[in-house]
């Protein structure tokens, strides 16, 4: 992706671009009804402008469906994505959002995940709790966010623990110039920078499994590891408040269309656990049972992903 | 001073809290006869500061380098101000917050609007003052979606036949003041990392210095020096990060020992973490022509989170003295150690000589985001009064021995805690709107907010890849009470006491002008432009405005010999963000900051306008 085209999704006044541009001169049929999505065009392995991500692949399942076609509006997704995409009125549904946040209305959670450990496999390291010791020595990636009132959950159980001194933070915001920002902490364990990353599932799995240099992700262990802060989430369709039309229809074809999403998922390597789950394990790479965890070797030769 | 610092910040809390209320019955405006035992700095010559420029003219942000806000003009008086009249009105056609203010040279006055930063040339030698020229510049619409609090500029500064301002978009630009032609344009970061630039430059001889925005997201802070004539840049000193970056050498020599040492602003953080440090330099720079040193506050460390970066992470939430020519650092001194709270040490440092205890000490006076007013040797670094000038509970005062804040363990924020009622919040008992100094009063005047706010530690959490979900922090009116979230405060800073104080409705986000003629003259948040006595508070006159103000009103003599004033009429900004259009349910919007404003749409609307008033 072009430095341009991302500008362009950046934005902020007009950043309504429609994915279904209308050739030259033709207006005999009337347009189908669209999907409006808000989205961020460069945010692998969520979307991208080129609708190479599972939540673009998502969005066009839905709307084959119900004979609509996507209409994407581009956003960073940074603060004030909902005001301005959704709350502008620019957009009617966010694919992917944490399941009953209170800003808009959600669907019933379509997936769960968790965060996970990312380690070289050559180091031999591997992780499996927050409370391992070996995470007072080792050199740790995270993301961090700035100066917002906020924290994620890895720095939290982190420093909860009394880990600072060899936290190396990597900003969940990143170089909106390069391609998927935030996949520079799961680059740096491929690097060598850090000794093990702990990232959100579905970029550490899509990113691990396209690393050249083969990369282990396992699943931190305890849901609660850090200090209140759940590191398991269930994820949800988001829609404005009062849309429940619209809510009705996701959560109708969220249910009909179950097996092909988990499908899509698992292509991505998207670690799974059960989406209606509260909050106990995330299993990785299968639809495994309930609670069963098994570190999940990532193929070096590269994903299965469009 | 000595240890008084902490006797005082505790009892001056129950003061504010009690006047604050007394004020609230009796209406607004009620001047509040306060600490006013101490007399003022035997100030009252009325002579400017070296450099000073002519007298009827506005050429920097603060008119002079030292950012004074002090105009000898003295047309308008005390007697007079009441029949003062609208004169002349221009839109700029940019409805956000305009948080800068004019300038005016040679019967030119020079206007930049918020992004896209369009910058009109108006002619003062002809009626209504019609635009000789403008300049809209290519600035990335990309930027908006950089800024956190709106896509403020703080204006433009004037030397040499060159009108220099900031791009939102990280340019700094020159423009040929008579013709409007870009004489040089130089970026110097980029919006992909965060980074944007919101300030207005400061120009000390041929050096024009200037600073980013952007901590929030995470960026590193620098300050940059540029050749006036060529528009090279000629150096640039981060805020964080080895001595060679952020330009310690040899010359440094700053008065407390914690700041003595190799490399702090690597050692005083976790490993790395310096390099997403803050500290950027969003406010004013003014400059010292008799030292021949230029000062400036850094912003809050980056990382939100302070639990994970243990240490005084410096060299974010201080103050540096520098060599404008090579940018290397003389002093420095943090106000707030290991910032806990969001208090950004931006605010400007400004240049006076004051009577201190039958000496004249050449000082700066720097009123902090953290609620004290700190009067420093700007020679040394070293505090002389450091006390409260409006409401704070996060420290019981400052040692002017060690120059450390003592602070109050309850109000520290940790990750996993609820902490309540912090004062001030983290807007600050003041941000970035600037106070003025009269040399005739020796008195400053200081715009302030009464906010407190409850820090939730850590509920819901920001996960990659799905859309921000937010600040869990709450902020609402401090001890003023909600009809008093904000005053117009007049500060003795020889002795660190406040002289007297207006109560307004809303924080006062407007930095005054104070004139030859002892008439004050600032803006409130719902539109009032008001003329105050600036010896007694007294109001003498108000004229209500289009739009909301947060802008500082300037004062010049025009080519047909009459004082004028001006002042944007433009309501956004941080506080002032929820009258754009920001839903005071979301609490993403504006960091927070808009759950203490819920009333102001009710009272200003979007705007865009200068207004400039006369005598008839």
């Amino acid at each position: 992706m072009t430095a341009i085209v991302v500008r362009l999704a950046m934005l902020a006044g007009a950043a309504v671009v429609s994915a279904a541009a209308t050739p030259n001169g033709a207006a005999a049929l009337p347009a189908p009804r669209a999907l409006r999505v808000c989205a961020d065009p460069n945010n692998m392995p969520f979307s991208d402008s080129a609708g190479h991500g599972f939540e673009n692949r998502i969005a066009s399942l839905i709307a084959r469906d119900l004979h609509e076609r996507v209409q994407y509006t581009w956003w960073a997704q940074r603060r004030g994505f909902v005001r301005n995409t959704l709350g502008a009125q620019r957009c009617d549904v966010v694919i992917g959002i944490i399941a009953g946040d209170e800003q808009l209305a959600t669907t019933k959670p379509y997936y769960r995940s968790t965060y996970v450990f990312v380690t070289r496999r050559s180091s031999g390291l591997r992780f499996a709790s927050m409370d391992d010791p070996r995470l007072h020595h080792v050199r740790i990636g995270i993301h961090v966010i700035g100066d917002d009132y906020n924290s994620l959950p890895p720095g939290v159980a982190l420093a909860g623990r009394g880990i600072v001194r060899n936290v190396v933070g990597y900003s969940i915001y990143g170089n909106y110039a390069k391609a998927s920002p935030p996949s520079e902490l799961i680059a740096a364990v491929a690097q060598g920078k850090v000794d093990v990353a702990i990232a959100w599932g579905p970029l550490a799995g899509y990113y691990a499994a396209r690393s050249r240099v083969p990369l282990e992700v396992s699943p931190v262990g305890n849901a609660m590891a850090g200090h209140g802060i759940p590191f398991s989430y269930a994820i949800a369709m988001g829609v404005r408040k009062g849309d429940t039309t619209l809510l009705g229809v996701l959560q109708r074809e969220l249910d009909r269309r179950r097996a092909a999403i988990r499908r899509i998922l698992r292509d991505y390597r998207v670690p799974l656990g059960d989406e209606d789950g509260t909050g106990a394990q995330a299993s990785i790479g299968s639809d495994r049972p309930r609670g069963a965890v098994a570190p999940h070797t990532a193929s070096g030769a590269g994903g299965t992903t469009p | 001073m000595r240890r008084q610092g902490s006797r005082w910040a505790g009892s001056w809390i129950a003061i504010v809290t009690m006047v604050g209320s007394v004020a609230a019955c009796r209406g607004e405006q009620a001047p509040m006869a306060m600490a006013a035992t101490g007399s003022a700095p035997s100030a009252g010559s009325g002579a400017e500061a070296p450099g000073a420029p002519p007298p009827a003219s506005w050429p920097l942000p603060g008119r002079n380098a030292q950012a004074w806000r002090y105009s000898p003009l003295a047309q308008i008086t005390a007697d007079n101000v009441k029949n003062l009249k609208v004169a002349w009105t221009f839109s700029t056609g940019t409805a956000r917050g305009f948080e800068g203010q004019p300038l005016v040279v040679d019967s030119t006055m020079y206007v930049v609007s918020p992004y896209p930063n369009h910058v009109f040339a108006l002619d003062l030698t002809r009626t209504g003052g019609p635009v000789k020229w403008d300049y809209l510049p290519p600035t990335e619409p990309a930027s908006q979606g950089e800024a956190c609090c709106d896509v403020v500029n703080r204006g433009a500064s004037y030397a040499d036949g060159k009108v220099v301002f900031n791009r939102l978009d990280n340019h700094t630009v020159a423009l040929d003041a008579k013709t409007g032609k870009v004489a040089w344009d130089i970026k110097l970061d980029s919006i992909e990392e965060g980074s944007t630039m919101t300030m207005a430059p400061l120009i000390a001889g041929n050096v024009v210095l200037v600073g980013n925005s952007g901590a929030e997201l995470g960026v590193k802070g620098w300050a940059a020096g540029i050749d006036l004539s060529s528009g090279k840049l000629l150096w640039k000193a981060y805020s964080t990060g080895p001595d060679s970056v952020v330009k310690i050498g040899p010359d440094f020599k700053p008065y407390y020992p914690q700041y003595k040492g190799k490399d702090l602003g690597v050692s005083t953080w976790p490993p790395d973490q310096w390099k997403l440090g803050g500290g950027t330099v969003w406010g004013w720079i003014t400059y010292d022509p008799e030292l021949d040193l230029l000062y400036y506050g850094t912003a809050n460390p980056g990382v939100w989170n302070p639990d994970m970066r243990p240490g005084d992470n410096l060299w974010s939430a201080g103050v540096f003295a520098r060599d404008p020519k090579t940018g290397n650092a003389r002093w420095a001194y943090q106000f707030t150690p290991h910032d806990s709270w969001d208090y950004d040490g931006v605010n400007e440092n400004i240049p006076v000589d004051l009577q201190m205890n039958g000496q004249v000490r050449k000082v700066l006076v720097h009123f902090d985001r953290n609620g004290f007013a700190y009067t420093i040797d700007r020679a040394t670094g070293q505090v002389l009064v450091a006390q409260p000038y409006q409401s704070l509970n996060w420290a019981t005062g400052v040692d002017p021995q060690t120059g450390k804040p003592v602070r109050v363990p309850s109000k520290e924020t940790h990750q996993g805690v609820n902490t309540t009622d912090i004062c001030p919040s983290s807007t600050g008992a003041r941000d970035q709107q600037p106070a003025a100094f009269s040399p005739r009063t020796g008195l400053f005047y200081t715009p302030s907010t009464d906010l407190c706010m409850d820090y939730k530690g850590l509920k819901a959490s920001y996960i990659a890849g799905t859309p921000y979900l937010g600040a869990d922090v709450r902020m609402y009116a401090g001890p003023g009470g909600w009809n008093g979230r904000g005053q117009l405060v007049a500060w003795n800073a020889a002795t660190g006491k406040r002289v007297w104080a207006i109560t307004e409705r809303f924080p006062v986000w407007s930095g005054p002008v104070v004139t030859g003629s002892d008439v004050l003259f600032y803006g409130t948040m719902d539109g009032w432009f008001k003329a105050l006595n600036a010896r007694t508070g007294q109001e003498l006159w108000k004229f209500k405005v289009g739009s909301g103000i947060v802008g500082n009103p300037i004062t010049y003599q025009g080519p047909d010999g009459k004082q004028y004033v001006a002042v944007y009429s433009g309501i956004g900004g941080w506080l002032g963000a929820i009258a754009l259009g920001l839903s005071a349910s979301d609490p993403t919007a504006a960091l927070g900051a808009t759950g203490a404003m819920p009333d102001l749409p009710k009272y200003t609307a979007p705007g865009g306008m200068l207004y400039v008033f006369a005598l008839p």
